[in-house]
């Protein structure tokens, strides 16, 4: 899509795009070609000495079971959360659809987490479960059961799906509110005229209907999954039991700034790269679809 | 209008149970924030004795008080006043520079036009965790660890808000632009008169996107800022998790935690139909 | 906003400059908050008062990890400080950083002040020393683990509260009695590597990694899947599948069960002590860390924990002078004493051992002296004077990673630390190649 009508001239744009062009080059550009070249190396964390390995801290990573393991825990931790998160607001905002009244009410009360930083969730979520002082873990136990995330990996991954997935079914409830709100009520009861129930309504027509926001929540919730969640970990498992939750940014931090090979975090960094790249291309193209539909 | 949807939902029962649902939901979304305001006006015996209780105790000016101006490692207070610096240097910095580099790309025809659009979209979705340990070294190279600076550039570059703005001017209909020119503005006096009264609903939403996208990071303060004052709140609670022989100070560690979720959830509450608004409309 | 904050700090450096211009300023970054933090910065102000010429300045830098990073960064930017606490793990980090680092012995030799390596514990700062005996840094806060016992518990489950806990061959009746009375913790600990594999191996003279456990060269391999430690493991994991012991977390999680009273026994560092004292209300008592009868070696003697102090290069002649005085008014046994008995860290001087047993404080607070006992009851061989391995924070954590395998039951003991030892092992020889 373009203007028709344009100003002239290309010395007011340029300055106009001057700032930009300067943070994007040396806090992006210039650190992205870095990483392509730092991943090439294994210099001491000093940087008094380093080896040049070409692509040796690659084989290094892919070699490792334990980092293509860490690709399985991505994923099956971003499906999670995008299910949960997704599944749950879409419930509620149903719910609050229905109603005529006080919906807005509701949402007040249910945007509150948005605002909540996924690490402070995290101490929050933590504090709950934590095995010695957590009240919900403390109760568990009264009803028999035996919390303990320090051990148990399914409980440590729920832990931490639930305390990512939180703060974001205030953000997806919001999205589909607007989205169910935005469908025509004469469509609807035409449907409930001829006699569809709930559910068959929903599926028939709700729902085609509100592919579009479903499929954006789906591509930036996956992308929160991936990136915006490292809080989570870091406070709640520190990537355990095991390796259990260990995530590819928890391992990019962990092994850069804890275990200071920064040749294999640069790797890590460039692989990421990558997979986001192609996770660009795949929002780009449905953004444009929906530019021009 | 409550007839009519009368014949899609039937009231009584279904309604009640719609109420019911919600309020689980909420409660659901609430309790972690109880529960942590709750363990900020105890006591740490009461804590670390369990159950804790589950109502709030007496000790609330004690523990915000001891948080806010000594807290663990440095004074809630600063900590916050670091956060705020940062998450408005994030949120007004990444507005103007995507404000005037997106009027660019709409309104002008210029050499390179094309390449700098591609160059600045790359970046629309890698975030700072990416490329963290090269950008750190950026940092530490321009002497900015430790800085308000170092904190806020490097998650200023990204494109987000550009495309957004991009989307958004196109849709501005042509015809005004046209009479801006036929009164003779020139184009800044067209981005200042026209255009910017017309994106304040964008604005909006960005400034609430972004405010708390600056105010929650967590990973690159953690970083960057090796000096307890330079420490931002989110960053911070962590840091009061102690690291070898010592106890943990729940009180103050929860008395923090709901102290960090004030501003954010202040800004969202209060700004809440911008918001809403803009964020539905921009994704649109 | 970057010009108003650089303008701030000029004019908060020009008044610091007027203040202080009469002394050389000497930056300490640490990674202790709360009590520790309190004692530390007294030790500092302490200095400071005795004398006029040089200002030591303590700067908290978050937890050992972010302060290693902190240090790391700084030297990269040329603004580190002049000492830098730095855990025991990254012991073969910062000495293989030939240009970033001043050994302790050479800065204590150029100031003239009376400096006697013989003065010092050897099984502490044996930790700290390279191969010719000499110093590299100054071990500022050592512990080593020790049993802890809540009596109450057994007397509770109706055992003798004096039972003999002393070999690991007696802990499983009285596990087994514990349980049997209904005590949902009969035993857990913290620092489960240290306790169980590093320290574990040391008590029973069996490497932990060959050549000398690292301080024969950086081509050293993990070793530490060797019979006595896979039984070792084994046993524990066998506890864990019958919940007679609890496993609470990676570090020192465990120690808030112990001290709410839910735990019978625990291992932990002797710097626990404090934390135990000022929360447990019930009667407790120290005992020395069991060990395995049948071994006949055993009990060498355990190794310790905690961090050092390292000096780090590109700073002008005059103000190592200022560095020396403080190691050197830290070496005292007075400073060392108080610190011994406030924190429950070891004393690095026999003097200062000497001095807390005269002020009586050991017969105050019986228990506390089994610490320095157990480090000292024999000379340290090569197998149990300390560990120098590389990337060892990140083995620790494949160690952790392992156990909670054989902790959950899906790993036996033997394929755990095979695991552990081999990927460990892939550690070792990245960090060879980043110092070659």
């Amino acid at each position: 899509m373009e203007k028709r009508v344009i100003f002239k001239g290309w010395m007011l744009p340029a300055l106009l795009l001057l700032p930009q062009i300067v943070i994007t080059a040396i806090f992006f550009f210039y650190p992205a070609g870095q990483a392509i070249w730092q991943s090439m190396f294994v210099p001491d964390p000093f940087g008094l000495k380093t080896q040049f390995v070409g692509l040796g801290n690659f084989e290094y990573l892919l070699g490792d079971p334990y980092y293509r393991a860490s690709f399985v825990t991505t994923a099956i931790f971003s499906g999670l959360v995008t299910v949960v998160s997704m599944g749950v607001a879409l419930y509620l905002a149903i719910l609050a659809d229905r109603l005529i009244k006080g919906s807005g009410t509701y949402r007040t009360l249910l945007i509150w987490p948005y605002a909540v930083a996924p690490a402070v969730a995290g101490v929050l979520w933590m504090f709950m479960f934590n095995t010695r002082v957590g009240v919900v873990a403390w109760y568990l136990g009264l009803l028999g059961y035996d919390w303990n995330h320090v051990l148990n990996e399914a409980e440590a991954m729920g832990l931490v799906v639930v305390a990512s997935s939180w703060g974001r079914i205030s953000y997806n409830f919001l999205f589909f509110l607007a989205g169910l709100q935005a469908i025509p009520r004469s469509v609807i009861e035409a449907a409930a005229i001829d006699g569809a129930k709930f559910w068959t309504r929903f599926r028939t027509i709700v729902w085609p209907l509100l592919s579009p926001t479903t499929f954006f929540l789906l591509v930036v919730n996956v992308v929160y999954a991936f990136f915006e969640t490292f809080g989570v970990i870091h406070t709640i498992t520190a990537g355990g039991p095991q390796q259990a939750t260990t995530i590819l940014v928890y391992k990019v931090y962990s092994d850069g700034f804890v275990g200071q090979d920064l040749g294999s975090s640069a790797a890590q960094s460039v692989i990421l790269l990558v997979l986001v790249g192609l996770l660009t291309v795949i929002q780009f193209k449905f953004i444009e679809r929906r530019v021009h539909y | 209008m409550s007839e009519q949807r009368g014949m899609v939902e039937k009231r009584g029962l279904g309604h009640w149970l719609t109420h019911l649902g919600l309020i689980i939901g909420v409660l659901f979304i609430f309790f972690p924030i109880w529960l942590a305001f709750v363990a900020s006006t105890v006591t740490q015996p009461e804590i670390v004795r369990p159950p804790m209780p589950l109502l709030p105790g007496d000790q609330f000016f004690e523990n915000y008080s001891k948080a806010l101006l000594s807290g663990v490692n440095a004074p809630v207070a600063m900590m916050m006043l670091n956060s705020l610096i940062m998450a408005l240097g994030i949120t007004i910095g990444k507005i103007v520079i995507s404000l005037t580099s997106a009027f660019a790309i709409v309104y002008f025809r210029f050499p390179g036009r094309t390449v700098f659009f591609w160059l600045i979209f790359l970046t629309l979705m890698l975030p700072v965790e990416v490329r963290i340990v090269p950008t750190y070294e950026v940092i530490a190279n321009f002497g900015m660890l430790n800085s308000y600076s170092g904190l806020i550039f490097p998650l200023i570059a990204s494109a987000t808000a550009t495309f957004l703005f991009r989307q958004f001017f196109l849709t501005v209909p042509d015809e005004l632009t046209e009479a801006a020119r036929v009164d003779g503005a020139s184009p800044m006096q067209f981005f200042w008169h026209i255009l910017l009264p017309m994106s304040r609903t964008n604005i909006a939403a960005l400034f609430v996107i972004l405010f708390i996208y600056g105010w929650n990071q967590y990973l690159w303060p953690l970083l960057i800022t090796t000096d307890p004052s330079m420490n931002t709140i989110v960053m911070g609670i962590r840091q009061m998790f102690p690291s070898g022989d010592d106890l943990a100070d729940w009180p103050v560690i929860m008395a923090t935690s709901i102290l960090a979720m004030v501003p954010p959830v202040i800004v969202v509450i209060s700004m809440q139909k911008l918001f809403i608004r803009g964020l539905v409309d921009s994704e649109k | 906003m970057k010009i108003k904050t650089l303008n701030l700090a000029l004019v908060a450096s020009m008044a610091w400059g007027t203040a202080a211009s009469a002394q050389t300023e000497i930056q300490w970054w640490h990674a202790f908050t709360g009590r520790l933090g309190e004692l530390l910065d007294a030790q500092v102000a302490l200095f400071n008062s005795n004398q006029s010429d040089y200002k030591v300045v303590a700067t908290h830098k978050g937890n050992y990890s972010e302060t290693l990073n902190a240090g790391i960064a700084a030297f990269r930017a040329g603004e580190q400080p002049h000492l830098l606490q730095v855990f025991e793990v990254g012991t073969a980090t910062m000495m293989a950083a030939t240009g970033a680092i001043k050994p302790v012995f050479e800065v204590m030799q150029a100031s003239g002040l009376e400096f006697d390596p013989n003065a010092y514990i050897p099984a502490v700062t044996g930790y700290y020393t390279n191969a010719d005996g000499q110093m590299l840094s100054f071990p500022y806060n050592s512990s080593t683990q020790v049993l802890y016992v809540n009596r109450d518990k057994l007397a509770e489950a109706g055992i003798d509260p004096d039972v003999d806990l002393s070999t690991w061959e007696a802990w499983d009746g009285v596990l087994t009695q514990l349980k049997d009375a209904g005590v949902t913790c009969p035993y857990t600990t913290s620092w489960q590597s240290w306790v169980h594999l590093e320290s574990f191996s040391a008590y029973h003279d069996v490497p932990f990694a060959t050549k000398e456990n690292g301080f024969g060269g950086f081509d050293t391999e993990l070793v530490f899947n060797g019979p006595l430690q896979v039984a070792h493991i084994d046993q524990l994991g066998k506890w864990a599948q019958d919940g007679k012991f609890i496993y609470a977390g990676r570090r020192n999680e465990a120690g808030a069960n112990f001290r709410g009273g839910e735990c019978a026994l625990f291992t932990e560092s002797s710097a626990g002590y404090a934390g135990v004292k000022a929360e447990a209300q019930f009667a407790f008592d120290i005992r020395h860390l069991p060990y395995w009868d049948s071994v006949e070696a055993a009990p060498q003697n355990t190794i310790i924990g905690g961090a050092s102090v390292w000096i780090m290069e590109g700073k002008p002649a005059e103000e190592y002078a200022g560095v020396a005085a403080f190691l050197n008014f830290l070496s005292s046994p007075e400073v060392q004493a108080k610190w011994h008995q406030d924190t429950g860290y070891l004393p690095i001087t026999t003097a200062a051992g000497e001095l807390t047993k005269s002020q009586g404080f050991y017969a105050a607070n019986p228990g506390t002296e089994i610490a320095g006992l157990q480090m000292t009851r024999n000379t340290p061989t090569e197998n149990s004077k300390g560990l120098r391995l590389g990337s060892f924070d990140q083995v620790r954590t494949i160690i952790d990673e392992e156990l909670e395998g054989v902790w959950s039951g899906q790993k036996t003991a033997q394929a755990a630390l095979d695991s552990a030892v081999e990927r460990g092992n892939q550690l070792l020889r990245r960090f060879e190649q980043a110092n070659r």
